[in-house]
């Protein structure tokens, strides 16, 4: 077994697991089933689906400010409903937090309603001053979520984590 | 009764416990009538008062936490009852100072005045919805609770004047956390 290809989820939990992320909530994407199975059984995170991206953004804040290490699991089109959460509490008192999306409407996309979301996600990012990581590989996905948690909270900053289609498709799963 | 004054009977019962402002006017009257470092003023994201307070009661068992919600912040995040309620943490309180109004933006209407939030809340299932005017609040805030409990707080539009809260966000934020941590 060892030295095998890491699957794509399990690279991005182990990802998580070093970077000391114990407080996740979900919005779910079809890409992220099995991580959050990953993560639901891992007794020394605290997971759970919220009903909305924005909700999750504001539940997060109160658990950073309670010492958590808080990070969301989401569809990028989720990101779209985060908006103003992100600007207007975690920027204005510099929270810290990760965002690891599923970024559909990305190559190899089959639902043409994820285009527009898909190709605008990265600006969005980018309007907001929030850097983030394109990981090709599961082994570059680990090494990225990582070091994340470390950077966003010397930073004070939000990081996103975007997955595309064809990240899915590089494990060997 | 207007919010100022349903906010300082409330926080005449408080001692220990962690409050989290609504934006706005809520924040401010808050700030005006007991400021303390244990208060988190929400200065910006709408409807988020009630999710900061579940995160932060889910992150933490020594503390309660109040929420001061507002009816027009409730019924943009309608969802946040339904995680709270499946979440179910023991030490969370969250009121909603329901005035039928958008009271920071010119107490523009809100749908509360026809659409009753509390039966909404008992509709999900809440053991523990109350109207504030029907309960010994003091009791209820010292009782060593197993759920999270729902208060409805009837009131009349109106604002007071308050001063602009002159404490930066990250002052906020790192005062607060202090207190937790």
């Amino acid at each position: 077994m060892e030295n095998k290809t890491l699957n794509s989820s399990q690279a991005v939990y182990e990802g998580i697991k070093n970077a000391g992320i114990n407080f996740i909530v979900s919005v779910p994407c079809v890409n992220l089933q099995k991580l959050f199975d990953l993560v639901d059984e891992d007794e020394e995170i605290t997971y759970f689906p919220v009903t909305r991206e924005e909700e999750g953004i504001g539940i997060l804040a109160g658990a950073y400010l309670a010492g958590k290490r808080p990070c969301i699991l989401m569809q990028n089109s989720g990101l779209g409903n985060s908006v103003n959460a992100l600007a207007s509490l975690c920027q204005l008192y510099q929270i810290p937090l990760i965002m690891i999306m599923s970024h559909r409407g990305t190559k190899g996309e089959p639902i043409i309603g994820q285009v527009p979301m898909g190709k605008a996600t990265p600006k969005i990012l980018e309007s907001l001053n929030i850097p983030y990581f394109k990981p090709e590989t599961p082994k570059n996905a680990k090494e990225i979520i990582s070091k994340s948690w470390e950077k966003a909270e010397k930073e004070k900053t939000q990081i996103g984590i975007l997955l595309e289609i064809s990240y899915w498709k590089s494990g060997d799963d | 009764m207007i919010r100022y004054d349903a906010i300082k009977e409330i926080m005449e019962h408080i001692t220990d416990e962690l409050v989290i402002g609504n934006i706005g006017f809520p924040s401010k009257e808050l700030y005006k009538i007991k400021d303390r470092n244990k208060n988190f003023y929400m200065l910006g994201s709408m409807g988020l008062a009630s999710s900061i307070g579940l995160g932060i009661s889910l992150s933490q068992n020594n503390q309660k936490v109040i929420s001061l919600d507002g009816d027009g912040s409730i019924l943009m995040n309608l969802g946040t009852l339904v995680t709270i309620k499946n979440q179910n943490p023991h030490n969370y309180i969250l009121i909603i100072l329901d005035n039928g109004a958008y009271g920071s933006t010119g107490n523009q209407e809100t749908y509360a005045k026809n659409t009753d939030i509390l039966k909404i809340v008992k509709s999900m299932g809440y053991n523990h919805a109350y109207e504030y005017e029907e309960i010994d609040f003091n009791k209820i805030l010292k009782k060593d609770l197993k759920e999270p409990v729902i208060i409805r707080f009837k009131i009349e539009p109106g604002n007071s004047k308050s001063p602009v809260i002159p404490i930066s966000p990250e002052n906020i934020k790192n005062r607060f956390m202090e207190k937790i941590n």
